[in-house]
């Protein structure tokens, strides 16, 4: 019984240890950022890294993405009659939902675990102490310009799958099953709303970047420093992640939609 | 690993597509594009009863668009609802304009006509439409018909 209340303990006083080391590292990489301003080159580099070579997942994954949702809402809608809104069904749930948390999802998949076994690995290999004996900060040079980096891509990242899951859609539901083209876009226009949907959506994405970038830059900074180590730290990444996007899409949702 | 210029140039290619599908969302998705820069004025309108009236329910003259539905309250001495709209400031509405509530095809939404009259004096800002109809009700309908019915 007493072995069991100081595991609790234990394993509670270590969640929170954590979460405080977390919370100490954002700050820290937050004032980092001031410095990476003063040196773009460093950001284009991780910018490469984590946005460009995510573009074609992104893109082709919500190219069908789309394609299903044209597909599947033409089979619903066509029951009730009303094909003509499968323009709005489409975008309505890529910029609100699907665009943000599929994209989140598949960037933490791709970017976040590459960023979280890089920042192990150097950890592990005494690269980042290396640099605190050369006095240089590797907050600033090293895990700045990738949150940095995460954080603008994603926004642009879930644009880029919302805009291409609507082609998707148009060309499976327009091309493919005949809808309408002007009622496919004319009824999604009158329909959704900038404020409402569109930058609501952004809103999340941008959260979305952040946390991400945040969890796996932490998770690699604060990986043990060896093989197993790393291994888990990028699990817990990828599983951390997932689990934060979901948790706070659903409460991004209800304080943003929650009165409709 | 690869040229910096070739790097540079595939981000920059990157943050183009993606301010590019910014820019494709806020015009060919959302309606930005049509209500962009033009200026608004309000009228209200007093309504018996405003039905599935929405914040954002289209205004239309003749069939066209030309503003939506701001906010819809009670008035608390009469109990009417108050529908607030905002107007394209392009079109100057007569004061005798009446303002009646339809609805889109059988199931659609709720949406406010206006119906210019002969006046020569226009409603101002925050002016007030004095001839409305209010919204039918399915259910009033239906009821009415069948007392009729019954009563036959």
């Amino acid at each position: 019984m007493i072995d069991f209340l100081q595991k609790l303990g234990q394993t509670t006083l270590t969640s929170f240890a954590k979460l405080g080391r977390g919370y100490f590292f954002l700050i820290h990489t937050l004032i980092g950022i001031i410095s990476v301003l003063a040196h773009p080159r460093l950001l284009t580099k991780q910018l490469y890294s984590v946005g460009v070579l995510s573009f074609l997942i992104i893109s082709i994954s919500g190219l069908f993405v789309g394609m299903v949702l044209g597909l599947q809402g033409f089979y619903i809608l066509s029951d009730f009659g009303a094909e003509e809104t499968l323009g709005v069904m489409v975008a309505a749930s890529l910029v609100r939902e699907l665009g943000p948390v599929v994209a989140a999802l598949l960037f933490a998949g791709r970017a976040g675990s590459a960023l979280t076994a890089e920042i192990g690995l150097m950890k592990a290999t005494e690269q980042l102490s290396g640099m605190e004996m050369m006095a240089i900060d590797p907050i600033k040079r090293i895990i700045a310009p990738r949150f940095l980096a995460g954080f603008l891509s994603m926004p642009l990242l879930a644009a880029l799958f919302s805009a291409i899951g609507v082609i998707g859609g148009q060309i499976i539901g327009v091309g493919l099953l005949g809808v309408d083209d002007g009622a496919y876009w004319s009824q999604m226009q009158s329909t959704l709303d900038f404020q409402d949907d569109i930058l609501n959506g952004i809103i999340k994405s941008i959260v979305f970047g952040f946390v991400i970038s945040w969890i796996a830059l932490f998770e690699g900074y604060d990986a043990a420093p060896t093989s197993e180590g790393v291994s888990r730290a990028t699990t817990r990444t990828v599983v951390n992640s997932a689990f934060t996007i979901l948790g706070l899409d659903f409460i991004l949702t209800a304080l943003m939609f929650g009165d409709i | 690993m690869q040229n910096t210029k070739t790097q540079e140039t595939l981000v920059g290619l990157f943050v183009a597509c993606g301010i590019a599908s910014l820019f494709f969302m806020a015009m060919q998705i959302s309606n930005l594009g049509s209500f962009s820069s033009e200026k608004l004025y309000n009228i209200n309108a007093n309504f018996e009863n405003s039905g599935g009236l929405k914040v954002k329910s289209p205004v239309t003259i003749a069939g066209v668009r030309i503003g939506r539905v701001v906010s819809i309250s009670i008035n608390k001495d009469d109990f009417v609802s108050v529908v607030k709209m905002n107007i394209d400031s392009r079109y100057k509405l007569p004061t005798d304009t009446v303002a009646s509530i339809y609805t889109a095809g059988l199931l659609g939404e709720q949406y406010i006509s206006l119906d210019p009259g002969g006046s020569e004096q226009f409603l101002k800002e925050n002016g007030l439409i004095d001839i409305t109809s209010s919204a039918v009700i399915l259910e009033e309908l239906v009821g009415k018909f069948f007392t009729d019915k019954v009563s036959e």
